[in-house]
């Protein structure tokens, strides 16, 4: 199977580390068999009364496994799990070295769709695939070979019983532990029902107590969860047949050896004083057989997460990106676009349909409208998210896609409504940025974004840890972060794509008065469906349903009474807090 | 996440008295559990004295098939019945499981509904959920495998003992020294493990809390060109964290080190002590053999204890998490049985001097009067955590206010019967929650047994028919969890719908902050003036057009009543109010 030949590409640098592994796990399941087999041979050879010194032997032997397998099992614990570990970290760097090769496009498409933290539950289920999915049935493997031969060297129906059942007690099982397991998924569904009634329960809890439906709820989940309690029950009648046919096959494997040796030793085939070392050994040999009870299901888990691990590497980005020239000077930095055209991969409609639009050095352009208008596809094929389809983009009159995506993100920044920080410090994150920023221009950055009372709020100042996603800041002070950010990039031509969401009237006008002045050689595309502090844009592009349906001035568009006009009405009566 | 607990360490974690209440729901099947144990341990000792008399059959009195027939059949027969015997108790113990989660998930949910929206705050329900679902899941293996395995390591063992004692002394004593060693030395170098990995945790945690860092903000990482730079922190955290978890691990091998080395050195000191015996005719050889296969089996339970440690662990923490929710008493919302109609939310609601706090003591609400007349709507107005919206849930009774009272007309809010006092208020949530199920059934929430045509005329009259006949399914399209997801925009309208199919006289109102484009905005507007239109309502307000529509607007700030009156008589108080308005209005007519 090509995700198994995947898995092992991960496994093979370590194999040494593996080879020495599974040696020390087959050398501790050995030991215990050793240390029975050794001692039922003491004891029936001493029932014997031979002389004390033939015994002397034996005692060492039974004392040298009584303390080996000790030291195996720890060698073999130890070894394994570092195997794991490494190996774990290995799928952890191919997977971030995939998602980093995708386009921001296809990564925001995954976040959409909460990918990521399923990828990263994926991570958690193979930590362990080296030591659930590939040592047990090697190490099962060699205890069969190495006892089958033993049990060759005595009779050969010693053998063909012994792998009768060896082969029952592992393929066998296995077939029927596949089969029970095809019927998990009605169990599945089940509890994802009965999950879903109590989510709703604790997120709808102000409904249900203003609807006085709090009852009805609570009985629903008493009947979803009776439902799942059967199916459970149900499966697990199955299911449990795995562990007690390992048990059963164990005590068949056991008794078949003792009724063929007594048989063997009748006819006179077999020495019996070998009787009970063979029964012990042969039992023994078991314990790598119940390594693999939990076999199936460690597959089928880790195999489904393996695939939509390997799912991200197949998701290559669209076209070969140009390869980074350095710093491929480029005269000016005019932005123009024509009858551009893009869908998206999973969309019917057109986002955007013949979009044209220049924009100079020092041109300020605003791109209004609704909800799903298409304003933010352009700025994402701006910044190659996508690959559009129709139609041209140039940046300083060369072919966007000639351009090499290094160069054109240090030219073109962004600032957009799904800011994200680090979990690091305010300066950390600032410094992303630009690394090599003093601390003269990280403050100069956050007093043009309007952070400056916000930061003397921090006791710890720039050292300030912001949290997980910058949640210890709210989300006005996030935007700001962001602007600083974009400040301190100081790219030649800066996107604004509702940027300033979430932040209060006063402190909005104000970053966004000190970012133009800023930029007032260089040019911004502000996107906005506030239609708020446009009337200093150079133009504004009005947008409805990927198209443009006005152009013009703020003033301008005013004037014509039209569709902006309408909107900039409505706007009026939006929140004020 | 800190230490990772799937690497079976091997130490008995210590029950606490949580879980020792929550085993007694298992009733009958815990009883049942025990005594298949116990039976199986009986069977265990049966057959191991079998294989002793059969093989020294075989080995040393020279007895032939015939003679050996029945131990052989009694042999076979004792398997079969172990075998089943095991099945069994594994459907008892994970009945028995499935008893105390079923119990346990009820208790749960009656508590969130007792304690009602208030006693918890808002950002705490990710945590209930998971209490609710992950940590009651979390349960299922410590009470159908952990604690099964803990009574059998205590049963088998003693039973072995009890037959060893009286055929052989030394072998008992062996037994009898060795087998406490083994838990004690699992707790000392677990706790020993446990301590060095709580003393490592920042580097444990830091790899997957960085990883999922670096992941989440990875298209921010490409646009400032820093993605590439990522490759090398991970992979040196990688191996940072391989190297600190392996330092923890050698210590917690340790246990399994001592667990082996104690089982299988004491196996052979029996072994090798028999032996001499049987050589000096001390002994006689079916009982040596015996004995010997009884070694073995003495510490299998105890080992198996070792394996469902991860089980006993992660319990222990769930535990803690379903409690955790569980001891938060919710405060006794005492109310009257009196039963509220239309007239009598249409006298005066008064608050006086109305105080609230929240069960951490951050205060909501401080000293509020004001009186809101029959047929008057009025907004509360202020940023958020002003108290608005806990104003709001006070007058729906989901808590009482810890000083001062709510009066309507002249009777306390608490005379009144909650439920009924609810069927007579239309509320439209700030974040409104759509259940899992029909668009009909999510409009007709607040009156299930409304008819499709009223639920359509409702959603006509906010303007979502047109967008729900628009759907595949139509008004059947299955949305909430796991279902078609819809704009906050419509998720708004639904709750709008939801009050005009009630058609209560009172509505209380609480706006959506965050803003929508002026399509979506326009839509809502006009639903909510239709919805307020000839009703008595409280708004708490986020929008200009919103405040057109009111009688009076109430500023609050910081819980406190700050100023009361008319849009025309605020503005010319040039105070609070003023000032909020002007910055708004001072940046939008420009």
């Amino acid at each position: 199977m090509s995700i198994f030949k995947k898995l092992f590409v991960f496994i093979k640098p370590y194999r040494k580390f593996c080879t020495l592994g599974i040696l020390l796990s087959f050398l501790t399941i050995g030991s215990n068999m050793g240390l029975l087999i050794t001692s039922a041979y003491l004891i029936s050879w001493a029932a014997l009364s031979p002389h004390i010194m033939e015994l002397m032997t034996l005692v060492a032997g039974v004392r040298f496994f009584g303390i080996s397998r000790g030291v195996f099992r720890y060698g073999e614990r130890y070894l394994n799990h570092k195997t794991a570990l490494h190996i774990l970290g290995k799928i952890r760097l191919n997977l971030y070295q995939s998602l980093e090769s995708l386009s921001p496009g296809q990564l925001t498409t995954l976040h959409s769709g909460q990918l990521l933290g399923r990828l990263l539950g994926d991570i958690e289920n193979l930590k362990e695939v080296y030591l659930r999915v590939f040592l047990p049935p090697i190490v099962a493997f060699l205890i069969f070979v190495s006892t089958a031969y033993l049990l060759s060297l005595f009779h050969q129906y010693l053998l063909l019983n012994f792998l009768i059942f060896y082969f029952l007690a592992t393929f066998g099982v296995a077939y029927v532990t596949s089969l029970v397991y095809k019927g998990k998924t009605k169990l599945t569904d089940t509890k994802e029902v009965l999950n879903m009634t109590l989510v709703d329960s604790i997120r709808g809890l102000t409904e249900l107590l203003t609807s006085g439906r709090t009852k009805e709820y609570q009985q629903k989940t008493v009947g979803q969860n009776s439902k799942f309690v059967r199916f459970k029950l149900e499966f697990a009648k199955k299911s449990a047949l795995t562990n007690s046919l390992i048990q059963l096959l164990n005590g068949l494997t056991l008794f078949s050896t003792l009724l063929l040796g007594i048989l063997l030793i009748n006819t006179g085939k077999l020495k019996a004083i070998w009787l009970a070392p063979l029964v012990l050994g042969v039992q023994a040999s078991f314990e790598a057989v119940f390594g693999l009870s939990q076999l199936v299901p460690n597959i089928r888990e880790s195999l489904a997460s393996a695939k939509r691990i390997f799912a991200i590497e197949e998701l290559s980005p669209q076209k070969p990106r140009p390869v980074n020239d350095g710093n491929s000077l480029i005269g000016h930095h005019e932005l123009v676009v024509s009858n551009l055209s893009f869908t998206y991969p999973d969309g019917k409609q057109p986002a955007i349909q013949k979009i044209n639009f220049n924009l100079n050095e020092g041109k300020h352009l605003g791109i209004v409208g609704a909800i799903g208008s298409g304003k933010s596809t352009i700025s994402h094929l701006l910044l190659k998210f996508w690959d559009y389809q129709e139609g041209t983009i140039t940046l300083g009159g060369k072919d966007l896609n000639s351009i090499p995506e290094n160069y054109l993100w240090k030219t073109i920044g962004l600032v957009s409504r799904q800011t994200y920080l680090f979990n690091a410090t305010l300066r950390e994150n600032l410094l992303l940025a630009k690394s090599t920023a003093t601390e003269q221009e990280l403050l100069e950055a956050l007093d043009l974004a309007q952070f400056k009372p916000h930061l003397a709020q921090l006791p710890a100042g720039l050292e300030t840890k912001v949290g997980e996603g910058g949640r210890k800041l709210s989300g006005g002070q996030r935007q700001l972060i962001a602007l600083a950010r974009m400040i301190l990039k100081d790219p030649t031509i800066l996107i604004l794509d509702e940027a300033t969401e979430g932040l209060d009237p006063i402190t909005e006008a104000q970053a966004l008065d000190a970012i133009r002045s800023l930029m007032a050689n260089r040019s911004i595309i502000m996107i906005t469906h506030k239609l708020t502090n446009l009337n200093k844009m150079d133009e504004i592009i009005f947008l409805q349903e990927g198209k443009i349906a006005e152009r013009g001035t703020h003033q301008e568009l005013l004037k014509e009474q039209n569709f902006y006009y309408r909107y900039y009405q409505l706007a009026k009566s939006y929140h004020f807090s | 996440m800190t230490f990772s607990p799937t690497f079976t360490i091997g130490v008995c974690p210590m029950i606490n008295q949580q879980l020792i209440k929550l085993a007694k729901g298992m009733g009958n099947s815990l009883i049942l559990v025990i005594l298949i144990g116990s039976l199986s341990g009986l069977l265990i000792i049966a057959q191991c004295f079998l294989i002793a008399e059969l093989v020294d059959g075989a080995f040393l009195k020279e007895q032939g098939l015939t003679e050996l027939a029945t131990g052989l059949s009694a042999l076979l027969s004792l398997i079969l019945l172990r075998a089943f015997l095991f099945w069994a108790g594994e459907i008892f113990s994970l009945k028995g499981s499935l008893q105390v989660q079923t119990k346990l998930r009820q208790t749960v949910l009656g508590q969130v509904f007792r304690s009602g929206p208030l006693s918890s705050r808002q950002q705490d329900t990710g945590q209930m959920i998971s209490s609710l679902i992950d940590s009651v899941d979390a349960l299922e293996d410590f009470f159908a495998r952990y604690l099964p395995t803990l009574a059998l390591a205590g049963i088998i063992p003693l039973g072995i003992l009890i037959i060893v004692f009286p055929r052989d002394l030394l072998t008992a004593l062996i037994l009898l020294l060795t087998a406490p060693l083994i838990p004690l030395f699992m707790m000392l170098i677990g706790s020993l493990a446990d301590k060095w990995a709580k003393k490592q945790w920042h580097v444990l945690g830091k790899m997957n809390s960085h990883f999922l860092d670096v992941l989440e903000g990875l298209t921010t990482l490409k646009l400032l060109q820093k993605s590439l730079k990522q490759t090398k922190t991970i992979e040196q955290l990688g191996r940072e964290w391989a190297e600190t978890t392996m330092g923890v691990l050698k210590i917690a091998f340790l246990s399994a080190f001592f667990l082996e080395f104690f089982m299988t050195i004491s196996t052979a000191l029996i072994a090798v002590s028999l032996g001499l015996r049987l050589l000096t005719g001390n002994m006689d050889f079916q009982t040596a053999f015996f004995l010997l296969l009884l070694a073995p089996e003495f510490y299998g339970p105890l080992r198996n204890l070792g394996t469902q440690y991860h089980a006993g662990i992660s319990a222990t923490k769930a535990v803690e998490n379903v409690f955790r929710l569980l001891s938060s008493s919710p405060r006794e919302v005492q109310f009257g049985e009196r039963p509220v109609n239309k007239e009598i939310l249409n006298k005066q609601i008064k608050f006086e001097n109305v105080s609230f706090y929240y069960e951490d003591q951050r205060q909501a609400l401080r000293k509020i009067t004001l009186s809101i007349q029959p047929q008057e709507k009025l907004a509360l107005v202020g940023a958020s955590g002003a108290g608005k919206s806990t104003l709001l849930q006070l007058l729906l009774g989901f808590a009482h206010p810890q000083a001062g009272q709510i009066l309507i007309g002249e009777l306390p809010l608490s005379a009144f019967k909650p439920e009924s006092l609810r069927q007579q208020i239309a509320l439209v949530p700030q974040k409104p929650h759509l259940f899992r199920g029909t668009i009909a059934e999510n409009i007709a929430f607040f009156k299930p047994a409304a008819t499709l045509p009223e639920i359509k005329t409702a959603a006509l009259k906010v303007g979502l028919h047109q967008i729900v006949l628009e759907l595949p399914a139509g008004y059947e399209t299955i949305i909430g969890g796991g279902g078609r997801s819809l704009s906050s925009g419509q998720g708004q309208l639904i709750a709008l719908a939801r009050a005009f199919l009630l058609d209560a006289p009172l509505v209380l109102l609480d706006e959506a902050t965050t803003s929508l484009d002026p399509v979506s905005e326009e839509a809502i507007q006009k639903a909510l003036a239709e919805l307020l239109k000839d009703r008595r309502a409280i708004i708490a307000a986020h929008r200009l057009a919103t405040l057109k529509q009111v009688d009076r607007i109430a500023v609050l700030n910081r819980g406190s009543l700050v100023e009361i009156g008319s849009q025309a008589e605020l503005l010319a108080n040039e105070g609070f109010y003023y000032r909020l308005l002007n910055s708004y209005l001072g940046k939008t007519s420009d």
